[in-house]
């Protein structure tokens, strides 16, 4: 075990884990974080997403040792920021959320692309989010979300 | 009454989604909370001879066939109760549940798994429908390993072969596919005032209860479930939940505290049930002026170990071979055929998919061997309203479909671009046409199912609604609000319809077969109605209804003729793409879609299960390769079983026609399956314009490109 020191979402969190523990875990069992999903484990379907020190994560593949004087940010922080409230709401608006499993983690990587980008084209939005696999929209109306998002929030990004 | 239900509004769960909020099964704290992982069969078939335990440390159990409480029958209650809670003696497929280790840390519970160890004698198995025709290793069902045998008889099939100038011939095939719910499967089971519950991801809380009921030899109605938040089903959290919960109940009663079980997801690709793979030989006699004379069809599923439903998925594949086409002449001839695979079940469409591949690649085969446009013959042969089905029933509805290709035709210029095509030019456009029935077969819903639906006004005057039909994406919440508001004039804001809880509301069936709105919103809205009649500003007031049968609709179950369902849903499909040379990749230009679903209770809703139910196709059709090898899933993780990622695909351009039916809430009909039926066959029919060759299987990968291409 270990003493690891990072932020979550603006606070100071020292955990007392294993370096290999996953920071989903973490997330997820010892700090409370259930936006967090679990879809895969391995990397591939990005439901885990999280922002460390401002770059798309999955937090699945990040070992705690790798954390260490991190900023993380998950969607518990991120929902209450001008930009999260401006995302979820298109997500909301253009029909984006179905079963809603791999919402949270696209709107993650939504921030990670619009942070890099604030007027992507669809084609930039699918790339960006081509880490992020849904099985219930088919994309079309995620990418709608996307583009609503930076056209409503102009300036924010 | 002013505003069109058709317009959209925000879901109800969005924002609570979106935002992360929401708290899906493995989000739930339960007190004392213990992980229970199944223990499976490690060969293909055969028998358990010993079983070696590890020590268990303390607050550890291992719970098999042994701790099944007396009275209590080792069987699961689907249908048939042939499939066993935990293996007695007999394994017959790879992963069969022998037991379950449970205990409160989840590392230690895989240490205790990989202790284990299980003395077996191996015998021979059966993969693949000829193997299980064959009798390879023995019959693992009956004498002659077939669930059901179903035979369709439509005019008169000698007589059309014996005038037949020519008979073609054609062998088509699909294969194995994954539902990839993004919420792998899970459950919590817990002890409440004495008696056992569970919370679960899951289509149909009331089979969960029936299911564990005899194994711990209670009634289901002292079992209580509750629908968790659902990430994705697609079929997938139909039946086999079922599977998972009985064992968990037996756990649970000898534990008698919280457990819960999640699916990793290389566990949930690995041990769960997936599309039937099926196979159909077509003869088909045709004469020298473009006529088809008739048919003879056998069509054959692989399906796996236990029956679950597989008869009932083959009733679909069989009713869907003629799909949209009025045949005069028909013969078919279904199996679904016992194997040493794991147990195949329900996947969005139900064996439509499988049927309407075969039919619409049947067809355009049958065009390229006649020399005609495969539109030009499909179009000549479209079932019109009153037109007979291949049950000998009929299309009551008016069809819509020739609009409908003159809508998809201009969008796609199917005609411009298809006409110097000259078979393999390597881009060319695709179409696929489908019907897809909706609720259960026939009068299955009076005669199994017989909904109920109870409304209830509240003293503050909301409404509540009580059934058992689940959110688990598709929409309801908030599309069985909003018929409920409109019938009521409130807003739907003040309609109130929580997850089911078996204790609190009645039994108005699966949330399966495209039932939900057709069958389960009508009911709503008779409610509703109900509820207006008798409504009092002050105090509580409740109305309930059950499912009345439409009349004029006839159907005999043994001899499976007449009207096999009341309401049927239209679609057609179009993919344009454009083939490689060197790699054979195929890149996806364009996608066009138009349905006949009667009304749209909400239309963003409806556009989302369109662009989410064709996506999925679409990678049934070109992506999603799942092998089995030595009777194992050879693909079992994400990386590589492939689904569709933003990139796959572009956007696509769908449209709705309208087209009331009578007895669906405003005139909705089935939607959830039918959008996925076509689009595979639509992009196997692109394919093959575009390389000039037979396409006969899906997945269309490119290696499969390439060996038509290197095959003279």
């Amino acid at each position: 075990m270990s003493k690891i020191h990072f932020t979550l979402n603006g606070k100071e969190m020292e955990v007392d884990v294993h370096p290999s523990k996953r920071l989903l875990d973490v997330l997820r069992d010892t700090l409370a974080q259930t936006s967090v999903k679990e879809g895969c484990g391995e990397g591939e379907c990005g439901a885990c997403s999280v922002l460390k020190d401002g770059l798309l994560v999955n937090s699945c593949m990040v070992p705690m040792a790798a954390v260490e004087g991190t900023e993380i940010t998950s969607l518990e922080g991120y929902r209450n920021t001008d930009k999260g409230k401006c995302l979820i709401e298109a997500f909301a608006d253009t029909g984006a959320v179905q079963c809603g499993f791999c919402t949270p983690g696209m709107v993650m990587a939504a921030e990670a692309l619009l942070s890099e980008n604030p007027a992507p084209d669809e084609k930039e939005i699918r790339r960006g989010l081509s880490g992020n696999l849904c099985r219930c929209t088919g994309y079309d109306m995620i990418i709608k979300g996307v583009m609503l998002a930076a056209e409503r929030g102009k300036g924010l990004w | 009454m002013t505003k069109n239900i058709s317009d959209s509004v925000r879901r109800v769960d969005a924002v609570e989604k979106a935002g992360g909020y929401a708290e899906y099964l493995s989000d739930l704290s339960f007190e004392g909370l213990l992980y229970g992982r199944l223990v499976r069969a490690e060969i293909n078939r055969g028998y358990i001879k010993q079983i070696h335990l590890p020590d268990l440390p303390p607050e550890y159990f291992f719970i098999s066939k042994d701790d099944i409480p007396e009275g209590g029958i080792n069987s699961i209650h689907m249908i048939k109760m042939d499939w066993p809670v935990f293996v007695d003696r007999e394994i017959l497929f790879y992963g069969q549940t022998i037991g379950m280790v449970v205990g409160p840390d989840k590392a230690e519970i895989l240490d205790i798994i990989n202790g284990i160890s299980i003395e077996y004698e191996e015998t021979e198995a059966a993969f693949t429908i000829e193997e299980g025709l064959s009798l390879k290793g023995g019959p693992i069902h009956e004498e002659n390993n077939i669930y059901a045998d179903y035979h369709l008889d439509k005019g008169d099939v000698d007589t059309a072969f014996a005038s037949a100038e020519r008979i073609l011939q054609d062998e088509i095939e699909t294969g194995f596919q994954e539902h990839i719910y993004m919420e792998p499967q899970g459950m919590v089971g817990y002890i409440e005032n004495g008696k056992p519950a569970i919370t679960a991801s899951c289509q149909c809380p009331f089979y969960l209860r029936k299911a564990g009921a005899p194994a711990i030899n209670r009634k289901p109605e002292d079992i209580i479930v509750r629908q968790a938040i659902t990430g994705g089903a697609f079929g997938g959290k139909e039946h086999f939940p079922d599977v998972i919960a009985a064992p968990l109940l037996v756990a649970l009663e000898k534990i008698r505290k919280p457990i819960q079980i999640v699916f990793d997801r290389k566990e949930d690709i690995s041990f769960t049930p997936k599309r039937h793979p099926s196979k159909v030989y077509f003869k088909t006699a045709i004469d020298d002026n473009g006529n088809i004379l008739g048919m003879d069809i056998d069509a054959a599923i692989n399906a796996g170990a236990f029956e679950s439903c597989s008869p009932i998925v083959l009733q679909r594949v069989i009713f869907s071979l003629n799909s949209v086409y009025d045949i005069p002449n028909v013969r078919i001839h279904g199996r679904a055929v016992a194997t040493n695979t794991f147990p195949s079940d329900a996947f969005r469409g139900f064996g439509a998919p499988q049927g309407i591949f075969a039919g619409e690649m049947h067809m355009s085969h049958a065009a390229m061997e006649m020399g005609l446009d495969e539109v030009d013959l499909k179009r000549k042969y479209f079932i019109k309203q009153w037109g007979n089905t291949v049950t000998n029933g009929k299309i009551h509805g008016t069809v819509k479909l020739p609009e409908m290709w003159e809508k998809i035709a201009e969008d796609s210029e199917y005609y411009r671009k298809n006409a110097n095509f000259g078979r393999g030019n390597l881009s060319a456009v695709g179409t696929a046409f489908y019907l897809h029935g909706g609720g259960f077969t026939g009068n299955g819903e009076q005669a199994i199912i017989n909904a109920h639906v109870k409304l209830r006004k509240t003293a503050d005057n909301k409404v509540e609604i009580l059934l058992s039909n689940v959110e688990m994406g598709q929409g309801l919440q908030t599309t069985f609000r909003k018929i409920a508001a409109q019938v009521l004039d409130l807003p739907y804001e003040d309609v109130i319809y929580d997850n089911p809880d078996t204790s609190k509301v009645p039994d108005s069936g699966p949330t399966v077969a495209s039932r939900s709105i057709v069958v389960v919103g009508k009911l709503v809205e008779r409610a509703a109605e109900k509820l207006k009649k008798i409504w009092n500003i002050d105090g509580e007031q409740e109305a309930e209804v059950v499912y009345k049968h439409p009349e004029g609709y006839a159907w005999d179950q043994e001899t499976m003729q007449g009207d096999a369902y009341p309401s049927y849903s239209w679609g057609i499909c179009a993919v344009e793409v454009e083939v490689d040379p060197i790699t054979y990749e195929v890149e996806t230009k364009n996608i066009w879609a138009i349905h006949d679903i009667g009304k749209a209770i909400d239309e963003t809703i409806v556009q989302g299960q369109v662009n989410g139910g064709v996506i999925q196709a679409l990678g049934y059709g070109s992506l999603e390769k799942l092998e089995l090898k030595n009777g194992r899933f050879y693909q079992n993780t994400l990386a590589d079983y492939m689904i569709p990622t933003t990139m796959d695909f572009p956007a696509m351009k769908s449209d709705l026609v309208e087209n009331p039916y009578e007895y669906g809430p405003f005139g909705a009909k089935g939607l959830g399956e039918l959008v996925f039926d076509g689009a595979a066959a639509a992009y196997a029919d692109a394919v093959e314009k575009a390389i000039g060759k037979q396409v006969k299987k899906i997945p269309v990968t490119p290696e499969y490109i390439m060996e038509l291409m290197r095959h003279e």
